[in-house]
């Protein structure tokens, strides 16, 4: 079997409004893809779609090579599915939650008993079994939520929104538990928060209504920042010193920002060795000199909203 | 079929534990001994009438059910829409089908351990005289299939909306609807104009009149395969409701 998704034109339109719009990509083994994009951009909607609750308005999806429409229970068998929130039944305990998602996945017998206790190993939910998932923290019942739908070995999990509303301690728990999932399967998360993408993905599509603007990794989002390879430094009479700067043939542009000098390279060029030269040489007292890795959230916006601003 | 099986019977058996993990049931239960028994000795005139049977309480089953069944239906679908439950269901390898027959069984069993629980009233008349035991179980038999006809409507209902009271309030409308489409107040809206066959139509999808035959101890065929249809009927109204409203 193969272990891939392919999104054919996926669409889904709410009366005249395009929430999925001709969406087409291909997810191979090993990639641990990243939904980016602002709330309302059709992330949510196409994982229903690539989980089989929703049915798209035209164009389809194959998960494993099984059609989402035409063999839906085939294809949702393979996958395991986070949906936002996490939603659970909140009167049942952790436990006979989850065995009664294991037995929805087909395990019978002892063997029901067996992958509730596994699932509930590997989310560290060992405190916990026998409480009701409605009197647990918002940290815990998001572990419960991945625990189900990890409970069959899923060679595909798509987790909407995993971390949304935790605190960084449970933040970065979680995303630890996603990097360890990560090997020999397909997951694909979607999220607003452009430090989870860097933190957890290789690869990243940023999505705006409906429409899918860039596909590509984390490190090649980043490149696409204006201040990508630009050096900024911090330094005492800015005006003159950007003065200089300017004028080096390296540099595209100089900006002064809130006590903050940053020189952009011309095309081609690496900067941050010509500015220290420069540094050594005027005897500027320099505070803080740093070369830049690009800032995500500045390519997030111009690629949303088609200009960056700041 | 085995495993189609399972399924069924594995989201029943979640549901059911539900109910008693919550004061639903236990509400439920409580305010249907009471009320049967309210209606069966002050209204029904049990001692009164000196006549050992059931009669006197099971007359009243219609309208116990008109409330209390869509008390019990609303939540089947509503809540798993406002907890976003429904998500997590559908989109484990079980049919909308076998979701929908899994939780209206659940409800089903529900209401037919709560008739059981009724046992003392049977109690009574076979200590007060000799009552006809055929009777007294098609009278059993006749309120459990109503209770499911009234319940495969609220599963329908409750699936149009996350709104709990609005599912209650629609269950209670439809039901009633149900419940009177035989009696003259009725009929009479349509006698002045709609054909014979219309007219006999809409008499014959009165729960009352196919509960009666039941009760009086006649268990016949149409009767049985009437509420089976009424169940089918609405229990497919809801899989195709879930199917075109799952977003919302």
């Amino acid at each position: 079997m193969p272990l891939r998704i392919e999104a054919r034109a996926l669409s889904k339109t709410y009366g005249s409004l395009a929430a999925v719009d001709k969406l087409s990509f291909v997810v191979e083994a090993g990639e641990v893809l990243g939904f980016l994009g602002p709330n309302g951009a059709g992330k949510s909607t196409t994982m229903k779609m690539l989980t089989g609750f929703l049915a798209p308005t035209s164009g389809t999806a194959l998960v494993n090579g099984h059609d989402i429409m035409e063999n839906s229970l085939a294809a949702r068998r393979c996958t395991g599915y986070l949906p936002e929130g996490a939603p659970a039944y909140g009167e049942m305990s952790v436990r006979r939650f989850l065995e009664f998602i294991a037995r929805a996945r087909g395990f019978a017998g002892k063997d029901v008993a067996r992958a509730a206790a596994a699932a509930i190993e590997r989310l560290n939910l060992e405190g916990v079994p026998e409480q009701s998932i409605e009197t647990l923290s918002k940290g815990f019942k998001r572990r419960v939520g991945l625990a189900q739908a990890i409970i069959h070995d899923p060679s595909v999990l798509i987790l909407d929104e995993p971390t949304d509303g935790l605190d960084p301690n449970q933040k970065h728990e979680i995303r630890r538990l996603i990097r360890e999932m990560s090997q020999e399967k397909i997951i694909v998360i979607s999220t607003h928060l452009l430090e989870e993408v860097h933190a957890v993905c290789n690869r990243a599509m940023i999505i705006s209504d409906g429409r899918l603007l860039v596909d590509d990794t984390p490190a090649g989002l980043i490149a696409r920042s204006r201040y990508h390879d630009a050096v900024t430094l911090v330094v005492e009479q800015p005006e003159r010193v950007a003065s200089v700067l300017s004028e080096l043939p390296e540099a595209r542009k100089v900006e002064l920002r809130e006590g903050e000098l940053t020189v952009f390279p011309a095309q081609g060029h690496k900067l941050f060795e010509v500015v220290s030269n420069a540094v050594r040489e005027h005897g500027w007292a320099v505070s803080e000199l740093r070369l830049e890795a690009g800032r995500l959230d500045e390519v997030f916006r111009q690629v949303t909203q088609g200009g960056a601003t700041s | 079929m085995s495993s189609s099986l399972s399924a069924v019977s594995n989201i029943a058996r979640r549901e059911l534990a539900g109910y008693f993990s919550t004061p639903v049931a236990w509400v439920f239960i409580v305010i249907f001994l009471v009320m049967s028994g309210v209606f069966t000795f002050y209204i029904g005139a049990f001692y009164e009438r000196g006549i050992a049977g059931l009669e006197p309480f099971f007359q009243f089953h219609p309208w116990l059910y008109l409330f209390l069944v869509p008390a019990i239906g609303m939540r089947l679908w509503a809540e798993e829409r406002r907890s976003g439950t429904i998500e997590l269901l559908l989109t484990l390898p079980v049919t909308t089908w076998q979701a929908v027959l899994g939780k209206f069984l659940a409800a089903w069993i529900f209401v037919g351990l709560a008739l059981l629980l009724t046992f003392p009233l049977w109690l009574t008349v076979m200590y007060l005289g000799k009552p006809d035991n055929g009777v007294i179980l098609a009278g059993y038999l006749g309120s459990w299939l109503m209770a499911g006809g009234f319940l495969a409507i609220a599963s329908c209902t409750s699936a149009l909306t996350k709104n709990q009271v609005v599912a209650f309030i629609l269950s209670v409308v439809v039901c009633f609807g149900f419940l009177l489409s035989g009696l003259p107040m009725v009929m009479n809206l349509f006698t002045a104009w709609a054909p014979q066959a219309l007219l006999d139509v809409i008499a014959s999808f009165s729960f009352l009149a196919h509960f009666a035959d039941i009760s009086k101890g006649v268990i016949d065929l149409r009767d049985l395969v009437y509420f089976g249809l009424v169940m089918t009927f609405w229990l497919l109204a809801t899989t195709i409701v879930l199917e075109m409203k799952k977003a919302d």
